[in-house]
């Protein structure tokens, strides 16, 4: 999995990582200054977050398919929760259907907590 | 008596008349630059780089990126639409993939706050490469007004400019 993150540009420029579970593959994102889009608060960036839970999504379902390519969003929405503050903030996705054409992914992104996320977003994605 | 709606972003409206990346980091760490803002709207354009791509074997730019301008196109936008500025938090956002982006291009995305609440702003945007009239994403976002202590991140802004 870490081999595809380094193959994709944009993972990298994330700066994120990925970790394997029992349950299977959990995203993490270290903070970087970088990264801010507000600064007073200061708070990440709501692109990065939203990014960061895409290519969770993505990677996810590469992990469950086995499928070569990357799979192409048909939309996706996401809901900012709280705000995510300057700390490390972790990924998971779950999918919902996993189908020829079209798969749902659901993923939620949380910083210290778990059951307290800071976005949570739903992805329709095309396999061919 | 003027009976004009006078805009706490108004003397930065039209074309290209600040740097971004000066308010907002991550704006500035992907070189998103301001084409244009008026009343309600915002357009900026993300130059293309191949740190970008999210799609290796197809070399189209990651949908987070498009994600990530046309995040800060509509918060630009609700901004543009207030007459005194108040914290902005993004609640949602719904990005539509109509198309993928052509490879190696510039992405412009426009934003329009279409309604501005006491509480909730909406906006509409779409993101294109070639021509306005064939976008490639378009989105729908809800805004919280007021969102938070810490004000906004034009703040700075609003200091250069004297109260009414």
């Amino acid at each position: 999995m870490n081999r595809l993150v380094a193959a994709i540009p944009y993972a990298r420029l994330l700066g994120m990582d990925v970790e394997e579970t029992p349950n299977g593959i959990e995203c993490v994102l270290p903070f970087a200054a970088p990264l801010i889009g507000n600064t007073r608060l200061p708070a990440i960036h709501g692109g990065v977050i939203g990014s960061f839970l895409e290519m969770t999504a993505i990677l996810r379902l590469v992990a469950e398919s086995g499928l070569d390519n990357v799979p192409r969003p048909i939309s996706f929405t996401i809901d900012y929760l709280r705000s995510a503050g300057p700390r490390e903030t972790r990924a998971r996705g779950e999918i919902f259907k996993l189908g020829r054409r079209i798969s749902h992914v659901h993923v939620i992104a949380w910083q210290d907590e778990r059951d307290r996320p800071v976005a949570a977003a739903n992805g329709k994605f095309l396999m061919a | 008596m003027s009976t004009e709606r006078q805009y706490a972003m108004g003397a930065l409206f039209g074309p290209a008349k600040f740097d971004i990346g000066q308010f907002t980091p991550y704006a500035g760490r992907l070189r998103m630059r301001v084409v244009e803002v008026g009343p309600g709207f915002a357009v900026l354009a993300l130059p293309y780089d191949e740190e970008l791509v999210g799609d290796p074997q197809r070399k189209v730019v990651f949908g987070g990126a498009v994600t990530a301008l046309i995040d800060q196109a509509s918060g630009l936008a609700v901004a543009c639409a207030m007459e005194e500025l108040l914290a902005i938090a993004t609640i949602d956002l719904r990005v539509d993939y109509l198309r993928a982006a052509v490879p190696g291009l510039e992405i412009i995305a426009r934003a329009d706050c279409y309604k501005l609440g006491h509480n909730v702003a909406f906006v509409r945007a779409t993101a294109w490469d070639k021509d306005e009239a064939d976008p490639f994403a378009s989105c729908l976002g809800t805004f919280m007004v007021g969102a938070n202590s810490g004000g906004s991140p034009f703040g700075g802004f609003k200091g250069e400019k004297a109260k009414a």
